[in-house]
């Protein structure tokens, strides 16, 4: 019951959120950038605009509608890239062990040691705001639990017979990795992607919050709610829309994770215990 | 027991090594960190920029500079901020306590409210308030603290007026409360699945079953079996999340305004302070170390049968 409930609402908050991006051209009213205009500042959700206007008069319905490309772009493909890192790794240092293991253990270490908003941070200050430094500073911070995870794993899973058997019948190392070992673990990798994917979500809407990820006047909805703070006694529904978009797609991303865990890894709640 | 303490401690120097390596190389490689362009697209004069570069070593070979580097560092010595002109150890000083106060406070918030939400959760499995309490959990986890934080100020300073709106004021409780809160919610939501699972897991455990066939009343059972064991679990997600908190804490100090090591990083970032931004993000990693190690040796004095191999 619980776990259909889990499953229900998260697929239905994500579906939403991918068709509501994908279809934003054809759904939002104007141009989320361009369509400024001070006759209609400051307008307050109504028949007119449905969640109101900001200071520019630019029609927040529609940059919320945009903005969720910019979120799902950045939470696809930086997970993306997280997980081929983190699986990558804890593959060939569960498989071949030795030096390599102790090299990725270390590594690993350090990852998990600086916080992945503060190392994303740092990057960020590095290359400079804008959308290709948010991919590389979020789809270089977050693959530790991938890595961490498929290495267990793939101890587990290494003595089996038919881990064996392919070795007998001569297949390459990463033959056995990639076609025998991945696939019967993939479960729990899913699922770290899926929760992953809002994490990553979340960290976009911080930086863009501090001015360090997208910039104004793209309609990220980090960079939305920062605008809409000063603006908070005169027009607070523009702080509210965003945040809101924001809360229920990583909400259904987190559900989504958790149903997925019930059905794809039963034995999780051994492991976290 | 020492051995063992020693042995976790040498366990955390090579990370501390390795971390101390990742920040120096990242704003010391990639070039044009240090002298060229601000955001602003401002060139500094070719002279200015020469003197400079002179004057921090940045023509030395990488490998030198690392060495003097981690030679101050070791002396305590963090180098000095490029906008201040003060040593970073200064600046980070006067920073430390209201991050201390704030993570503190937030932890605080999230132990109250997240430890009994969870056991009381995982004693009644399935029931109302299971659900309405897993509710709160996983919103809690959904939520971006900054968005939490200025709903907060909206509701409780700007309309209700019962609070400070932002920053630091005279350091009382009554500024300290809203960010707490913003900052808190997310390892409380933690907090009460961690404790609700960990507790079940306990109460399926065949000890408990011994216990309560022997006719040990509900109440005992629960206090001298379940709680003690349950706290190593909830006791790692604790230390864990206090040290990860001031990290965390950057967007929240950012939006009150609140006068912390992470807003101290943020506006280091935006001035190109590198000494100051590589300071601030070393003393929140080393306070995430020093946090993981103490949980850990903890652990072996909580619960004897941990050992480190």
């Amino acid at each position: 019951m619980k776990l259909r409930a889990n499953l229900l609402i998260g697929g239905a908050l994500v579906t939403v959120a991918v068709v509501v991006g994908v279809l934003a051209p054809w759904i939002a009213h104007t141009d989320p950038v361009l369509d400024a205009n001070l006759m209609n500042a400051e307008i307050p959700p109504g028949s007119e605009f449905l969640f109101g206007t900001d200071g520019q008069g630019r029609d927040i319905y529609s940059r919320i509608v945009y903005g969720a490309q910019i979120s799902l772009t950045v939470g696809i493909i930086s997970q993306i890239a997280n997980s081929i890192i983190g699986v990558t790794l804890g593959l060939t240092a569960g498989y071949w062990g030795g030096w390599w293991d102790d090299f990725v253990g270390l590594v690993t270490n350090l990852m998990l040691a600086i916080p992945s908003l503060i190392f994303a941070l740092a990057i960020m200050a590095i290359l400079g705001p804008g959308l290709t430094s948010l991919l590389i500073a979020l789809g270089l911070t977050n693959w530790s639990y991938s890595c961490r995870i498929t290495r267990a794993q793939v101890l587990s899973l290494k003595s089996q017979g038919y881990v064996q058997a392919a070795r007998i019948l001569g297949y390459g190392d990463f033959r056995i990795m990639f076609t025998q070992l991945l696939p019967n673990m993939i479960g729990p990798i899913i699922v770290i992607a899926t929760l992953g994917m809002g994490a990553a979500i979340l960290a976009e809407a911080s930086l863009s919050f501090l001015g360090l990820g997208i910039r104004p006047p793209f309609p990220s909805w980090g960079s939305m709610l920062s605008e809409a703070r000063d603006q908070i006694t005169t027009a607070p529904w523009l702080s509210v829309f965003p945040g809101l978009a924001i809360f229920l797609t990583v909400l259904g991303l987190n559900l989504l994770g958790d149903g997925l865990r019930d059905i794809l890894d039963p034995q999780s709640r051994e492991r976290r215990a | 027991m020492p051995l063992l303490i020693l042995r976790r401690l040498g366990n955390t120097v090579p990370t501390i090594v390795a971390v101390v390596l990742v920040i120096f190389t990242l704003f010391s490689v990639i070039p044009g960190s240090f002298t060229s362009a601000g955001d602003d697209g401002r060139v500094l004069d070719a002279q200015v920029a020469e003197r400079m570069r002179k004057e921090l070593g940045l023509d030395d070979p990488l490998h030198v500079r690392f060495g003097s580097y981690v030679a101050n560092l070791v002396q305590g010595d963090l180098g000095t901020s490029f906008r201040t002109r003060e040593p970073v150890t200064k600046v980070i000083a006067q920073r430390l306590w209201p991050s201390l106060k704030l993570t503190i406070a937030a932890m605080g918030f999230a132990i109250l409210v997240g430890v009994p939400l969870g056991f009381i959760a995982a004693l009644r499995p399935g029931s109302l308030i299971d659900m309405a309490s897993m509710v709160v959990a996983i919103s809690g986890l959904s939520l971006p603290k900054f968005w939490l934080g200025l709903m907060l100020m909206y509701l409780f300073a700007l309309t209700l007026g019962w609070l400070p709106s932002f920053g630091y004021g005279d350091g009382g409780l009554r500024h300290l409360i809203l960010p707490a809160v913003a900052l808190g919610v997310s390892p409380m939501a933690l907090l009460a699945r961690t404790t609700r699972a960990g507790v079940l897991d306990v109460l399926n455990a065949d000890f408990v079953r011994t216990a309560r066939s022997k006719g040990m009343s509900e109440y005992r059972v629960v206090r001298w079996h379940v709680v003690r064991n349950a706290l190593v679990l909830v006791l790692t997600t604790i230390g864990l999340q206090f040290g990860s908190l001031m990290g965390q804490a950057v967007v929240v100090e950012k939006l009150f305004s609140w006068p912390g090591l992470g807003s101290l990083l943020v506006d280091s970032v935006f001035q190109r302070d590198i000494p100051t931004v590589q300071g601030s993000i070393l003393v929140i990693v080393l306070f995430f170390l020093a946090i993981n190690t103490l949980v850990d040796i903890a652990y072996v004095i909580i619960d004897p049968r941990i050992r480190y191999g």
